[in-house]
């Protein structure tokens, strides 16, 4: 079997992904600029930073900690504001041909409506709600937290643009499946699982919380098992698809998820701990595994610790 | 494995030394076997913020930045002593690659601390020459003019204080005529270094510049500090070459604040 003859690609509702490694909300995505370059690196789509309805210059620096095995950050939603962005999405669409997922967050209903429907008019091919930010006052998290918010959130946006919808949610909860099922009884067409964990960094010299907000969102290595236990859980109660993101750095990480049951996985702290070119190379690494273990579809790997499960 | 250290590690404040006017240079002790003249650190002022400097001083076990003071964490470090604490991390970017044996180096404002180091690397090759030029607003704000032995240094003031009247662009321009160049190598406000990278490509000399673009990160993740085609300035950069900064068109026309909204230079 040749590299080429195995099919890595994979579905999303009706987004086409060319490979299954999309990248994550918030990393080299604030222009346009820097998603032409990851889309030229291969990744298969990619989730535009959050974006709200004003501009906001986020948290106060140091935003960003690297602790052992992850990364901490409080970026506090830094962004342009939705009108500024529309040229952003523009161009990307004009100089790439993968899906652009906006990602969006508000207070309320009528934000995130709002929103919506600015990135669908702005082209964009899906819209991610970010209901998990675990660090933003009033965003995020706070309202991703509670089921009925959720559930009237999806509803009203869903109702409100033609383009499949994501929802991202965060692991910082008493049952993750509970937020999941309300999700999709009120219209998600796919699930994103997870954003950041909550967590902190004190320096012991001066006794300082390191972030300037003192509390931030884990990523990387760390919470790897978290995210696998949360598309696990997910999967099987959920019949939309789920999308894994947590602290993949290998093909062997991304392979975890997809056997969890995520139909793609997105690609945060490893760009930083193994370049832009990491999603051409975890494309490469996962043919290799597929070749050696005989699969040539993965479609054949999703979900696969699903059914091996007993009871 | 790594050179660089990623969670701010806590020095102590060796020394501080006025430079110029409202300029002064913070000295600790620091790894520095690895540190490229070029490239930066990200200093944490507990409890108050986390703002790039290049490293300035580069010796066996000291080093030092240089910065002016100009708003809340540059006033906060102006007025850190001995024995106070900061924290540090970095050194983070691409640091310059020097090319050639005869140099020319032109530093604008607190460009020049960044130059500092490179200047000192160029001169400890023998057969390297180096012409630099220092250019700032007024007399009062000119410094390192007596670190270093055997370069021929020349000064430009926008005021005609002391040395060529004008901008040290237009000083560099006037010099580049006169004489042939290896290399032209850059840091200060971005306007000058876009006229000179400008005139550097237009005669195919190699150049270099050294670009400043709000940092928050400073490792390649959070995409903050991105120019053209995603050319990360604190990873990618912050030194970049006359080609590619032909291809960018905002170079010398516009940055990003900290929302990642376009502003002009
Ligand atoms: C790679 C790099 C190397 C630098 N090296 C030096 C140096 O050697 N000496 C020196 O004097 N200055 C240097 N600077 C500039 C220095 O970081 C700013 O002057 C400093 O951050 C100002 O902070 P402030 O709070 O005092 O001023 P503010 O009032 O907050 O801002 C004054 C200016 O500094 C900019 N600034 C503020 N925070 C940041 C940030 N996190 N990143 C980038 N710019 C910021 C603002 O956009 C504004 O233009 C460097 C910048 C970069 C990007
Ligand atoms: C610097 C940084 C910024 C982020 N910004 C956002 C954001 O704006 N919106 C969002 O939904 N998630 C954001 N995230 C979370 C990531 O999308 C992802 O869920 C998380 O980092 C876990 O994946 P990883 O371990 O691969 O990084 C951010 C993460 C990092 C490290
Ligand atoms: S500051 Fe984050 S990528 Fe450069």
């Amino acid at each position: 079997m040749k590299n080429d003859e195995i099919d890595t690609s994979t579905r999303l509702s009706t987004l086409v992904l060319k490979n299954p490694f999309m990248l994550a909300s918030g990393i080299m995505d604030e222009d346009a600029g820097s998603m032409i370059r990851i889309a030229k690196n291969g990744a298969a789509a990619i989730i535009t930073k959050s974006i709200g309805t004003k501009q906001r210059e986020g948290y106060a620096n140091p935003t960003i900690v690297e602790v052992d095995c992850g990364i901490i950050n409080s970026m506090g939603l830094p962004n342009p504001g939705i009108e500024a962005y529309g040229e952003e999405i523009k161009l990307v669409k004009k100089k790439t041909s993968i899906p652009i997922i906006g990602s969006i967050f508000g207070r309320d209903e009528k934000e995130f409506c709002l929103l919506a429907k600015k990135m669908e008019t702005y082209g964009a091919d899906a819209v991610e709600l970010n209901l998990s930010c675990p660090h933003a006052k009033g965003y995020g998290l706070e309202i991703g937290s509670n089921p009925e918010k959720v559930g009237n959130i999806v509803a009203s946006v869903k109702s409100s643009i033609s383009i499949p919808l994501l929802v991202k949610l965060s692991p910082n909860v008493t049952d993750i499946v509970e937020i999941a099922k309300t999700a999709e009884k009120n219209g998600a067409d796919i699930i994103t699982a997870v954003n950041s964990v909550k967590a902190m960094k004190i320096d012991i010299e001066t006794g300082l919380p390191v972030l300037s907000n003192k509390i931030g969102g884990y990523s990387g290595r760390a919470i790897k098992p978290i995210g696998v236990r949360c598309v696990y859980e997910i999967s099987k109660e959920v019949d939309i698809p789920v999308v894994g993101v947590g602290g993949i750095l290998t093909a062997e990480d991304a392979i975890e998820y997809f056997m969890a049951g995520a139909s793609a996985v997105q690609i945060g702290s490893a760009v930083y701990y193994r370049g832009v070119e990491v999603f051409k190379k975890l494309n490469n690494e996962l043919k290799e595994w597929m070749k050696r273990h005989g699969y040539r579809k993965l479609l054949d790997i999703i979900g696969l610790a699903q059914k091996n499960r007993r009871g | 494995m790594k050179n660089e250290i990623t969670c701010p590690r806590i020095v102590e404040i060796k020394n501080t030394k006025i430079e110029a006017k409202n300029i002064k240079t913070i000295f600790f002790n620091f790894p520095s076997k690895n540190i490229i003249p070029g490239q930066f650190l990200m200093i944490w002022i507990p409890g108050l913020d986390e703002i790039p400097m290049s490293v300035s001083y580069i010796s066996d076990r000291e080093i030092g930045f240089t910065f002016r003071k100009v708003g809340e964490a540059t006033r906060a470090l102006y007025d850190l002593k001995k024995r106070d604490k900061i924290g540090v991390r970095g050194p983070y970017g691409n640091g310059f690659t020097i090319k050639g044996e005869k140099i020319l180096v032109v530093g604008g404002g607190t460009g020049i601390a960044t130059l500092a180091p490179l200047i000192e690397k160029i001169l400890s090759t023998k057969k390297r020459r180096v012409t630099v030029i220092f250019g700032v607003k007024t007399k009062d704000e000119l410094f390192f003019t007596r670190r270093f032995r055997n370069i021929d240094l020349k000064i430009s003031t926008d005021d005609g204080s002391i040395g060529f009247k004008g901008v040290a662009s237009e000083l560099a321009e006037k010099i580049i005529n006169n004489e042939d160049f290896d290399q032209v190598i850059t840091c200060g406000p971005e306007k000058m270094m876009k006229k000179i990278v400008d005139i550097c490509n237009s005669r195919k000399i190699p150049v270099q510049a050294s670009l400043e673009r709000y940092i928050k990160c400073g490792i390649g993740l959070c995409g903050q500090c991105c120019i053209g085609e995603g050319l990360r300035v604190c990873k990618d950069g912050p030194v970049f070459e006359g080609d590619t900064l032909a291809k960018i068109p905002e170079f010398g026309y516009f940055k990003r604040d900290a929302s990642g909204r376009k502003i002009k230079i």
